[in-house]
């Protein structure tokens, strides 16, 4: 009885919580694995409304980018080849085959990415389940000329993780055991295709925190995230992977096993290589496992969600927050109100404020005594609120509404999914300018007439929100469909735009296929000829990533 | 219709998201460094209290809504929610952590509280998450010898201090109706509780929190019942997984179930 009220609770008031384990449970890690949803109104395990939708309808990615030509260098994939696979690999259900027979479901969530914006055209997908499996499978493909794309979690927002022809998917989720974690320096040695909530959960029990927390953290690799050198909703207090990551385990394109998977805070022998492969997404090796530093998970957490007037008072309350909140902040979150507008009407949740602002923020602070964190807490909202530099503001009062309020920031990225697409930019720019772009945006797709309340116009709205405190700003175009005369608008005029600010037109997501050729627009020539030596030192043939990499 | 003057008992609980353990001594759950707050039930009976004053739904009006709570100090923390979401001042009796009264004891107390603030309306969650005890309630009704509606998925108000409620039962829906004064207890579909805001967060701490003891309201606290031992419930069975059809197989035929 008490459970089940309890969990009739959970449903009730959590409901665009980041879920309950049973929704966690219903994750499948090895399928496209959709993110969980956080958006479902009933049912803890429903997946969202809308933003399922099979990948079959889905363009090909060959068909929406003609000029993507896949190179005649790389062979076809053969009856022998699938042969070694399977005997190398052995179990039947490392190796999905859909060359010598036809597996088209089996297969169609490897080809298809979060977005549904892209869809390849693989017929084969290997799950190894070792680093040396990994090593002999893509000493094969080397020795074979068979292009491959690394697969963590396939939550990535750029298009790097699925094929665009038939690039063989070596997905990583057969590789998901932890191998070591000492209790006393929080350093965690993991495979690479261990989902990150999974093994956030396995650090909650010891006490301690994986340094990185997203809205994928459901369904996205550990090895994904390094991959990605994804930045999440934590990087304001635990700093980038960059700083986290201790070691790595990689597998180059020939073959060569990168055994660095060092515990060690401080190596000051040589190179740092392992950071070549933070953030490379997977163009010079596959990450096979990391060493990561954990930070102590805190004891007191408190959430506070505010409405602001204008995005000057976003800024005056950030740096009120910096300084007032200083070493318990842990994130501050920025969301416009067609943002939050848009998750009202996917979810129908009751808003946290009774009324409307055009900017709402989340703060959180962590800190290890409660009561000292209420104190500040409370002091610096007393001052926010009587120097009006916030209109209105809730503080979570337990568990439950603290998920909630998140639910308000996480569940954006799916619930704008469901009226059929994003189009998705995550920028850094500085922060005075930051939300300008979202305006002058929203401005041109209105002025060409794209938007609208029905079907006979492709943009549902423009939104901005994004990760405050590190100038990091989602600039997404909710889409009816995927339509070039939208596209036009967007680009290039959103990277010109971040260009002469000298910002980046990648922040965290990384370049994948949607950002390759634009790299120029914020590095040098000089940089991306460097990068290509890079590439090509590692990778001669371009097995990994062959139609997107080099970058250009 | 006389004037609503309402008593909300207030629990301080484990927070509901967080896992419980049991202590190594075994004597009982574990709640030091644990995050606590509001019983979850108490807070739709604070929200269920405001509402009828903000909607108005009492012919006679609300004169007032008294949230109370027997507990250790920081059972203050929680009253300053319940002031937060709308109370208009509220009573602290100590209770050392450990000394916990039972639903009885609560109840005994509740009947001095309601006597000296001639309450004639009692709003108590059905039951707290914490010992899932769900007695005070019918225990204070029997007590004053007043009407009870346990499990309230609905409250209105009629005419001649009439009070409809509607109870979700196995099966359907009852409709209880009973006169003032009389005990409601709530149950999750009543409503859905407010987020504290912060202007009036800010105003719940310029609003009369009244110290009080057991001693003052003439009750003994002492336990009649002995815990003797806590432990966690067994372990669940994990099912494990298979590779494979032929996995599946193999596995079964090594349980002998095929
Ligand atoms: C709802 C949602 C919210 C998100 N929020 C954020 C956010 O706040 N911050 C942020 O930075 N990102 C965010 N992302 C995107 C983020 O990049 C990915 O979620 C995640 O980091 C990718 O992990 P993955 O395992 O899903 O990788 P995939 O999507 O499978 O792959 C991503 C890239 O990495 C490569 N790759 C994957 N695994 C390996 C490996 N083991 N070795 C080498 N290469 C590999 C792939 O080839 C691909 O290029 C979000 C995505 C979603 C869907």
């Amino acid at each position: 009885m008490a459970m089940r009220s309890r969990f009739a609770l959970a449903v009730r008031r959590a409901r665009i919580s980041t879920g309950t384990t049973s929704s966690r449970a219903a994750l499948r890690p090895l399928t496209q694995a959709r993110w969980k949803s956080t958006a479902s109104t009933e049912d803890a395990e429903g997946v969202a409304k809308g933003t399922t939708g099979t990948s079959k309808t889905v363009k090909f990615t060959s068909e929406t980018y003609p000029e993507i030509k896949r190179d005649p260098k790389f062979a076809q994939i053969s009856e022998d080849h699938v042969r070694f696979f399977k005997e190398l690999l052995g179990k039947d259900s490392a190796v999905i085959d859909g060359v010598t027979k036809d597996a088209t479901d089996d297969i169609e969530p490897f080809n298809g990415d979060w977005m549904r914006k892209y869809r390849g055209h693989t017929k084969l997908v290997l799950k190894p389940g070792s680093t040396e499996e990994v090593s002999k499978v893509l000493k094969y493909c080397n020795d074979n000329m068979l292009a491959v794309v690394p697969q963590g979690g396939n939550s990535g927002l750029v298009g790097g993780s699925v094929p665009v022809f038939d690039e063989i998917v070596i997905n990583m989720s057969r590789m998901n055991q932890i191998r070591s974690f000492d209790d006393v320096s929080g350093t965690l040695v993991a495979d690479a295709g261990c989902i990150l909530e999974t093994t956030d959960n396995f650090l909650a029990e010891k006490g301690y925190i994986f340094p990185l927390d997203l809205g994928a953290k459901g369904s996205c690799h550990i090895g994904g995230n390094v991959a990605t050198n994804a930045g999440g909703l934590r990087l304001l207090r635990y700093g980038s992977l960059h700083g986290s990551v201790l070691g790595i385990e990689a597998v180059l394109p020939d073959g060569t096993i990168v055994d660095d998977l060092s515990k060690l805070r401080k190596n000051n022998t040589g190179y740092d290589l392992k950071q070549l492969f933070i953030g490379a997404e997977g163009t010079i090796g596959i990450i096979t496992a990391i060493s990561v530093h954990c930070p102590q998970r805190s004891k007191a957490i408190n959430v506070a969600f505010f409405g602001l007037e204008s995005f000057e008072k976003v800024q005056e309350a950030f740096k009120e927050a910096k300084g007032q909140l200083s070493e318990i902040l842990s994130a501050f979150e920025l969301m416009d109100r067609p943002s939050q507008g848009l998750v009202k009407k996917v979810t129908n949740n009751k808003q946290p404020l009774e009324s409307e602002h055009p900017f709402y923020c989340l703060i959180e602070t962590s800190g290890s005594n409660s009561e000292h964190d209420n104190e500040k807490l409370e002091t610096f909202l007393e001052y926010v609120m009587e120097n009006e530099i916030v209109s209105d503001g809730v503080v979570a009062q337990d568990e439950t509404q603290v998920r909630s309020l998140w639910g308000w920031r996480e569940g954006i990225p799916e619930c704008l999914g469901h009226w059929g697409g994003v189009y998705k930019y995550d920028v850094s720019i500085p922060l005075s300018e930051l939300y300008d772009l979202v305006n002058e945006t929203r401005e041109k797709i209105e002025a060409a007439g794209l938007k609208g309340d029905n079907d006979s116009f492709p943009v549902v709205d423009v939104v901005g929100y994004g990760h405050m405190g590190d100038s990091n700003l989602h600039l997404n175009v909710a889409v009816r469909r995927y339509d070039k005369a939208v596209e036009k608008v967007l680009e290039p005029f959103v990277y010109e735009w971040i260009a002469k600010r000298s910002g980046s037109i990648s922040a965290e997501h990384g370049l994948g296929l949607a950002k390759k050729n634009y790299i120029g627009y914020s590095r040098s020539d000089n940089m991306i000829g460097l990068m290509k030596q890079i590439k090509n030192l590692y990778d001669p043939v371009s097995l990994n990533h062959s139609s997107r990499s080099p970058p250009r | 219709m006389s004037a609503l003057r309402i008593l909300v008992p207030v629990k301080r609980v484990i927070d509901y998201a967080v896992k419980p353990r049991v202590n190594k001594a075994q004597t009982a759950v574990e709640t030091t460094g644990v995050k606590h707050s509001m019983n979850p039930f108490d807070e739709l009976s604070i929200e269920e209290s405001v509402r009828i004053r903000e909607k108005k739904s009492a012919p006679g009006g609300v004169e007032d809504i008294v949230a109370f709570s027997a507990g250790p100090t920081k059972a203050q923390d929680i009253l300053r929610t319940a002031m937060a979401m709308g109370a208009d001042r509220s009573i602290h009796v100590e209770v050392k952590e450990g000394d916990d009264l039972e639903p009885l004891g609560v109840a005994k107390l509740l009947a001095k509280v309601v006597e000296a603030e001639k309450s004639n309306l009692v709003v108590l969650g059905k039951q707290s998450i914490d010992d899932d005890a769900g007695q005070t309630g019918q225990m204070l009704a029997g007590l004053l010898g007043w009407s009870q509606a346990t499990q309230a998925s609905k409250v209105s108000f009629l005419e001649g201090d009439k009070v409809e409620v509607t109870r979700e039962v196995d099966g359907g829906v009852e409709t209880l109706r009973a006169k003032l004064p009389m005990i409601i207890t709530t149950d999750l579909r009543l409503n859905e509780p407010r987020y504290a805001s912060l202007p009036n967060i800010m105003k719940a701490k310029k609003k009369k929190l009244e110290k009080k003891t057991l001693a003052d309201y003439g009750i003994d606290g002492t336990r009649r019942l002995k815990t003797t031992k806590v432990i966690e419930p067994p372990p669940r069975q994990g099912g494990g997984k298979v590779e494979d059809v032929d996995g599946m197989i193999s596995k079964l035929k090594e349980l002998g179930a095929i």
